[in-house]
């Protein structure tokens, strides 16, 4: 493998001021795609580069571009998608401040594709850091005719809008985000039939692609394809959790999720033993030892009913107790829900009652069929993914997990040595009751 | 009524108002500049940003109220925000926001009776790395601990 590539100059200082980015070949790429090539051939190029969409769902990135019509006369959009929220997930945060320009490259190139000339950053609003760096980094590009009219004396324009979220999980969700683009509540739009590439923002053809995806462009047109497939080609993954070296960490897709955990990411605490991973935020089906050896990709992870997703690893170990995780990510998705379809609105009520009993040691013995039969019933029947998103991990912790939790029903209490966050788990949210 | 927000604010929300197709795409960033302003998003400065954008005033407070960094009540001069989510809670993130607020004496998402800081539980802040992670008003902490805590609350005034 021949080093990282997106990763490559994270930490140098002042990677958001352009001088600093132009010193290390930066626009080199874009003034290539823009003097150079057609937008057919970037997207063409983008297709062959087997890049798939970084925000969780995987999709094509250069069938998406193509998917999006091209009439002439007819407004569209790129959409940025840097509303990163799924808990495990620190990828985007960590490429929007320390290296801004690499996804501002990324941004003028796919407009280009496809032939946008206006383009939203929806930026989540808790990345104050990542606002300031990229404001600055756009203002100081612009001031130098990467944006704006007549780009590197093309005739191609654009210009680039940032735009702050303001605390919503759910705007992640691409048809959501466009709803709280256009100034209302951040609730899901209904697709099929149209999806945003034909009618996105104010119904209009729009492009909605993560910040990753995008960060991953340059590099695509910079070294072409097979020089960027020698890569891996590569993924960003996020680690955290319980191992002594968390982070982001740019491998090869198809790591195995052991070498990543282990050698990556530095293994387990002194003397903790390895008992369970999500490996693509806690929206992903929670897996165990056993599942260790498999390459953390799309096929491979979704063959064991779990995903890639954002490919955010969050590691636990023998101190961890599951019914307690579980509950804390049931919890996260009933206060996120906004309210538009009955299945999540009060099915993530529902489990989130019945987990506060069994972990406050009032559980009832058909309590686990009851959270089966309510993680059944909302699996397939959500508006969106938010709420799709409890039953994969409820229900895989009760396969895998589930005397954890007949031990809480019997006993009214948890049998784990009392570790990090074990304490507090059992009593639940500290100061709520105070 | 004459308007709470200042002329060089309007005269913002008008700037933005340009920036989209549609005006009510400026609505966030209008809030956003409304409770900088404020402090909080009181009626007056809602209705303000309802003129401003030719919006109903229900439509602006139905969004205002959907979203978790928006306040319709007065905040602490200081906004704790502490991480609660998976990482965290994997890393004692629950035990500093319960040292947080025995230290101030107030609840999760109260504010101190001098109206000093607000403590606030929020969802993943994106930082699982640097976990038990909390943000200091715009400032990120990293891998915070009781003892800087205790440092935090001696010195924010």
């Amino acid at each position: 493998m021949a080093g990282p590539l997106l990763t490559k100059h994270l930490g140098q200082p002042d990677r958001e001021r352009l001088e600093t980015y132009l010193g290390t070949g930066g626009y080199q790429a874009a003034a290539t795609a823009l003097r150079e090539l057609r937008p057919e051939q970037i997207a063409d190029m983008v297709e062959a580069s087997g890049l798939r969409g970084r925000g969780g769902a995987g999709f094509p990135t250069g069938r998406k571009w193509k998917l999006t019509p091209k009439r002439e006369g007819e407004v569209r959009y790129l959409v940025v998608n840097a509303d990163e929220g799924e808990p495990g997930t620190f990828k985007d945060r960590t490429l929007l401040e320390q290296d801004p320009h690499q996804m501002l490259e990324g941004v003028l190139i796919a407009a280009y594709a496809n032939q946008v000339h206006r383009a939203y950053v929806y930026l989540r609003g808790e990345f104050f850091t990542a606002f300031e760096r990229l404001d600055r980094a756009l203002g100081e590009a612009t001031a130098r005719g990467y944006f704006g009219k007549n780009i590197l004396g093309t005739g191609f324009d654009l210009d680039v809008v940032i735009h702050r979220g303001a605390g919503a999980y759910i705007c992640g969700e691409e048809t959501a985000l466009l709803e709280s683009l256009e100034g209302r509540r951040g609730f899901p739009r209904l697709k099929p039939p149209y999806y945003p590439a034909v009618r996105g923002l104010y119904n209009q053809p729009t492009v909605l692609n993560n910040v990753e995806t995008l960060a991953h462009i340059p590099h695509i047109i910079g070294l072409g394809v097979e020089g960027y497939r020698s890569y891996g080609p590569p993924i960003l993954y996020s680690v955290s959790g319980h191992v002594t070296r968390p982070g982001v960490k740019e491998l090869p897709i198809g790591t195995p999720l052991r070498e990543i955990i282990f050698e990556h990411a530095g293994g387990l605490r002194p003397g903790r033993t390895f008992k369970a991973m999500f490996p693509g935020g806690s929206s992903s089906a929670i897996l165990t030892a056993e599942h260790l050896d498999t390459p953390a990709d799309f096929e491979p992870l979704a063959k064991l009913g779990s995903m890639l997703g954002s490919s955010a690893i969050i590691v636990m170990d023998d101190t961890a107790c599951i019914p307690a995780v579980i509950r804390r990510t049931v919890h996260f998705y009933r206060d996120e829900s906004c309210g538009k379809c009955t299945p999540c609105r009060e099915g993530t009520v529902w489990v989130s009652q019945i987990l506060d009993r069994i972990l406050g040691g009032g559980g009832r013995p058909d309590d686990l069929d009851l959270l089966d039969g309510i993680a059944r019933n909302m699996t397939g029947t959500c508006f969106c993914p938010l709420g799709e998103s409890v039953p994969p991990s409820l229900r895989a912790s009760l396969k895998y997990f589930r005397a954890e939790f007949e031990h809480h029903i019997r006993t009214g209490a948890c049998d784990l040595a009392a570790g990090e966050g074990q304490v507090v788990a059992a009593a639940g949210i500290p100061g709520a009751e105070g | 009524m004459a308007p709470v927000l200042s002329a060089a604010g309007l005269a913002e929300i008008a700037r933005l108002r340009g920036l989209y197709a549609h005006p009510q795409s400026a609505l966030l960033p209008a809030l956003h500049l409304a409770q900088g302003e404020v402090g909080y998003l009181s009626p007056a400065a809602m209705r303000d940003v309802a003129d401003a954008l030719g919006l109903p005033l229900t439509e602006v407070m139905a969004v205002a109220t959907f979203y978790s960094m928006f306040h319709t009540e007065r905040l602490g001069r200081h906004e704790i925000r502490v991480c609660t989510n998976l990482s965290c809670h994997l890393n004692g993130g629950d035990r500093i926001l319960d040292h947080l607020c025995s230290r101030l004496g107030i609840r999760p998402g109260g504010t101190t009776p001098d109206g000093r800081v607000t403590v606030e539980p929020v969802e993943c802040l994106a930082a699982c790395e640097e976990a038990p992670v909390m943000l200091v008003d715009t400032e990120r902490r990293a891998r915070v601990t009781p003892g800087a805590i205790d440092e935090l609350v001696g010195r924010l005034r």
